[in-house]
């Protein structure tokens, strides 16, 4: 399967991944290495083999139903990101994380 | 050209459950914000998801409710993309195989005008298990979003259908069953202003007769079922206005604007379907043997369905009757609560679908709020039963307990309301009636029989409406005849 340098940057884009022209050539050369060995994987007859979903041959455990977090606000909120712009301030408000404005 | 509505629907049930699908931070309604938002809320570095075990039973309880097949090995996956209220960037959600396979479930079409009720199976494609994103707050700081992490990790079963419907009646009939049965079986307490039970509608149109299906558009978070009727309504008449005048469709995702009774696209962003959906490779698969489903199916309530069913067999009651007293799991514990206390079925059906849904409706109250309890209402009907009282009287007695004052007997007592069942006193009233109303005697007996009725209801008023009427009729059809 072939990659363009489009394809790079699209994927770059989505994983909010700050990539510059040089860097998105030589990318694009290491996907297309990766996507080339897959390539040769599928040729192996998998027919009949459950597709795995998880390195580990095991399956998940379950938590019982209670209550086991307290309030950590305070906590939590004293390592928030900082408002930046200079400002050492702490980005919370009214209990509330801070975030530049998001309006759809 | 006649058109023709495609509907399916996709809906979001939170689960209730006491804490989040991954892990132990509460999901009360209404706490203070981010009291509720631990480390895995957050999604704070090297935390690491922890699967409840009750949402998975409440996913087992839907799979067996729509006579699902459930997944044995279920897998959940991350659907990446990037918004505040979503801090990890990416929600777990299960994609390739979801916990709930394909079931189905009928649903009820109310008439419309000359149109007739009518039953109609929809079927469902899919349920996963999926945690809920945060909520995003405006306006508390100026040029900033405040993001409120309660809600992050709340357990949701989406629960997708096929695009079987046809009408906005139809998707709203749907909606509704699923809105009552997944309350019914306890998995979700359907409060749809509090975002317990969310509907996305997607709905196309194409022409009649034909089998490929039209460009569909998106109409997202509905939480009345009006607003969706209405919803659906526009968007269909849009949609064709759009196709007749030369246009074509683009696939879209709507906002349903309330206020206008219109819909609208949202911006559209050209990757916002590309959420690179891959398996979790921090949960293991989810196994869900046959033992798992025989202890949940043993404590699941008997469904609306089976209870109808047998609401017919056992208390005779008629497909209507059984079919309108199941609707609601409330309506039908409080009719098996009056009929346990020893009232008649058939009458207590015609209390319950009769004065008591009268009373709520007009107090806009739920039949849990009923000031008149099923024992109550059991009490009142064993008075008519056993004909102490007329079905008149048990209106009034019904009328008093619903203001809250008094039980059955003691109004009974106090309005003076017992029915005379004593044929002496019954005789007596009658032979005054016979004397003063001699010229009804003679029409009757000249073969006038609404002469006779007459003379009933000179007796009953007689009688200040508590002789026994059907005393009364016999008494003095024996007097006449005589």
């Amino acid at each position: 399967m072939a990659l363009s340098i489009e394809d790079v940057k699209k994927i770059a884009h989505l994983a909010r991944i700050e990539i510059s022209e040089d860097e998105a050539a030589a990318t694009l050369t290491k996907l297309t290495g990766i996507l080339g060995l897959i390539e040769q994987m599928q040729a192996v007859n998998t027919e009949g083999i459950v597709p795995m979903s998880h390195s580990q041959d095991l399956v998940q455990r379950l938590r019982d139903d209670v209550v086991t977090k307290t309030n950590q606000r305070e906590a939590f909120q004293g390592i928030a990101p900082v408002l930046g712009n200079g400002s050492t301030e702490r980005a919370v408000d009214g209990g509330l994380y801070l975030v530049p404005k998001v309006i759809e | 050209m006649e058109w023709e509505v495609v509907i399916g629907l996709e809906t979001h049930a939170q689960l209730q459950t006491k804490t989040k699908i991954f892990s132990g931070a509460s999901t009360a309604f209404g706490a203070e914000p981010n009291t509720q938002a631990c480390e895995v809320s957050i999604a704070l570095p090297g935390v690491l998801p922890v699967l409840n075990k009750e949402a998975v039973n409440c996913a087992i309880k839907f799979g067996l409710a729509v006579n699902a097949q459930i997944t044995p090995r279920s897998v959940f996956a991350r659907k990446n993309y990037f918004y505040p209220d979503l801090p990890k960037g990416y929600q777990i959600s299960q994609y390739e195989l979801p916990v709930v396979g394909k079931g189905a479930v009928t649903i009820q079409v109310p008439a419309v005008g000359k149109n007739p009720a009518y039953e109609k199976v929809i079927n469902i494609t899919r349920a996963h298990l999926e945690e809920d994103a945060g909520k995003s707050v405006h306006g508390a700081v100026e040029g900033m979003s405040g993001i409120d992490l309660n809600r992050a990790g709340t357990p949701l079963l989406e629960i997708v259908t096929e695009p079987d419907m046809r009408s906005a009646a139809e998707a709203v009939a749907y909606a509704k069953k699923l809105h009552e049965l997944v309350q019914w079986i306890g998995i979700c307490d359907g409060n749809m202003q509090e975002g317990s039970f969310r509907c996305d509608v997607n709905v196309s149109v194409r022409p009649k007769g034909s089998d490929k299906l039209g460009t569909r558009r998106e109409i997202k978070n509905l939480n009345s079922f009006k607003f969706m009727q209405q919803a659906i309504e526009f968007e269909t008449r849009w949609q064709i206005e759009t196709l007749e005048d030369g246009g074509a469709i683009q696939q879209a995702t709507v906002l349903f604007n309330p206020d206008t009774g219109e819909t609208r696209a949202m911006r559209t962003k050209e990757e916002a379907n590309d959420y690179r959906y891959f398996p979790d490779p921090d949960l293991l698969p989810l196994e869900i043997t046959e033992a798992d489903k025989a202890r949940v199916s043993a404590e699941m309530p008997e469904l609306p369905e089976a209870m109808k069913a047998r609401f017919e067999s056992e208390y005779g009651l008629t497909g209507y009757d059984a079919a309108t007293l199941t609707a609601s799991r409330d309506v039908a514990d409080y009719f098996v609560a009056a009929v346990k206390a020893g009232a008649d079925a058939k009458p207590a059906a015609n209390w319950v679908m009769g004065a008591v849904s009268a009373k709520l409706n007009a107090e806009e109250k739920a039949i849990t709020e009923s000031p008149v309890t099923a024992e109550q209402l059991a009490n009142l009907i064993k008075r008519i039963m056993d004909n102490t009282i007329s079905n008149n009287a048990a209106k009034q007695v019904f009328e008093v307990m619903w203001n809250g004052d008094g039980e059955v007997d003691a109004i009974i007592e106090k309005k003076g309301l017992k029915q005379v069942s004593d044929a002496g006193a019954i005789e007596a009233i009658i032979d005054e009636v016979l004397a003063a109303n001699a010229a009804m005697v003679e029409e009757f007996k000249a073969g006038k029989e609404k002469a006779f009725n007459a003379l009933v209801g000179q007796a009953m008023k007689a009688s200040k409406g508590k002789a026994n009427p059907a005393q009364v009729n016999e008494m003095l059809k024996k007097k006449l005849e005589a």
